[in-house]
């Protein structure tokens, strides 16, 4: 791949995915995937938070002093979440009620601090873009199919729909109670992390 | 790169007047909206536990305040029990009331954990052909690790449940949380809160641990939350605290002595 855009996009899908691979931002994918809905509304502002971050860092990168260049991105990722859970607020209250303190912990999410300072403090602002781009979808990837399991699984729901009929409302379907609780989106996690390396051996680390 | 310390303190202080504007706007301008989205979600809860709406039911605005038409709203004291029509309920705020030492008092020692009570309540008002149809009292009270707020509604009987509902706590998911199951809520609907005692009688609506009668035979119980004993002990305390003395007990024998008079 000789294309940097196309790497910065496509790379942290697969090849250099930040949960499966890099093992950052667990806390908030543990949380926010026991339903689709909260899942995506979480995707979609991670997603936001880390273009718009990787934009402004690297935009001021070559002014930043060194020596205090963590605070500096720190206060722009925390603004910029604010601003994020300000609009949550004000546009889908419901959901931004189920997220609770989530919205704010992005502040705290690795990945996007991760790729501030990987990433943005030494390329140019439109490769930022697309490279905060790339890992919140890289994230958002994770995020969705670790919520459709669970929902589906745990729940028997996807999108809040009934797909499985549950025994509590007449049907057959035993809902996985695990699925409900953190430790089965470690479970599931754990497979997806599995399943990639079995897939791309060179992403085992050397014994 | 290396730069002088000025410099650096200047350009953070730069990035932080940025952000600061940056945050502020935000706040600022999307604070009507979002005041105005806690107070329809408080409105859907009161149709909730006055069975007006669903509970999954997806309501647009217009529907909220279509339906919340024959609904009154109106403060009451509690200590004396009147109505006070003095009292705009559109602007009174409960919880500032509650945190204000002005406008409440502090509760020693209480089943329910609750710190302070207003002097003054907003309670809701289901009017129907000119007559009391549903009364929607507001209640809360600790649980396991937070403070739950809600709703319950009486019948005109101001005896029988009609509906409880909790629109803000911080209870376990899956466990202290299924106070929010449908299936749960719909135990209380017909349960007696009072039962025969009538006027001045304690409540008796309790929340015990395992499987409660039908509400015809076992009137005064409602089944605990498997796992989350915490949780549903709070939640029966807490209901008995608002329709006992210090709670609803006063304005509710004003309204019996009312409808008899």
């Amino acid at each position: 791949m000789a294309n940097p855009a196309r790497e910065a996009l496509l790379d942290p899908l697969f090849n250099n995915n930040p949960i499966a691979l890099q093992v950052l931002g667990i806390c908030s994918a543990l949380a926010v995937t026991t339903k689709m809905d909260t899942a995506v509304v979480m995707s979609i502002a991670v997603i936001s938070v880390l273009t718009l971050s990787n934009f402004f860092v690297s935009l001021i990168r070559n002014q930043i002093p060194t020596n205090i260049r963590i605070i500096i991105q720190l206060t722009i990722i925390a603004s910029l979440v604010i601003v994020t859970d300000q609009i949550l607020k004000a546009y889908v209250y419901e959901i931004s009620k189920q997220l609770s303190v989530f919205v704010g912990l992005i502040i705290t999410n690795c990945i996007i601090m991760g790729r501030a300072e990987a990433f943005a403090m030494q390329n140019p602002p439109a490769l930022s873009i697309i490279d905060g781009l790339g890992n919140g979808l890289g994230y958002a990837l994770i995020l969705m199919m670790t919520a459709a399991i669970r929902e589906v699984f745990g729940s028997g729901r996807f999108f809040g729909i009934p797909v499985l009929p549950v025994v509590s409302d007449g049907g057959w379907y035993t809902p996985n109670g695990l699925l409900v609780l953190s430790p089965g989106a470690f479970f599931i996690i754990g497979f997806f992390i599995w399943a990639l390396r079995v897939w791309k051996p060179d992403q085992v680390e050397a014994e | 790169m290396q730069r002088s310390a000025s410099y650096s303190i200047l350009f953070a202080a730069v990035v932080c007047l940025v952000c600061a504007v940056l945050v502020s706007v935000s706040a600022v301008s999307l604070k009507t909206r979002q005041d105005d989205n806690a107070f329809l979600d408080k409105q859907r809860n009161v149709l909730i536990a006055a069975g007006l709406a669903g509970e999954d039911e997806v309501l647009s605005r217009e529907e909220i305040q279509e339906r919340f038409g024959p609904i009154e709203s109106v403060v009451v004291d509690l200590r004396s029990g009147e109505e006070r029509s003095d009292v705009d309920p559109q602007t009174f705020d409960q919880r500032k009331a509650t945190s204000d030492p002005q406008t409440s008092r502090a509760m020693p020692n209480n089943p329910a954990g609750i710190q302070r009570v207003p002097h003054q309540a907003l309670v809701y008002r289901l009017v129907e052909n000119g007559e009391l149809g549903l009364l929607i009292l507001p209640i809360e009270g600790k649980g396991l690790w937070s403070t739950l707020y809600g709703f319950i509604a009486l019948d005109a009987d101001l005896d029988t449940i009609r509906g409880i509902t909790f629109y803000e706590h911080k209870e376990t998911p899956g466990l202290g949380g299924e106070v929010d199951n449908p299936r749960w809520k719909a135990l209380w609907l017909g349960r007696r809160a009072f039962g025969e005692g009538g006027e001045g009688a304690e409540p008796r609506i309790e929340v015990i641990r395992g499987q409660a009668g039908s509400p015809a035979e076992d009137p005064y119980r409602v089944d605990g939350l498997s796992g989350a004993t915490m949780t549903s002990r709070g939640v029966g305390r807490l209901v008995r605290f608002w329709l006992g003395d210090e709670g609803f007990a006063p304005y509710l024998d004003t309204l019996r002595t009312g409808s008899r008079g």
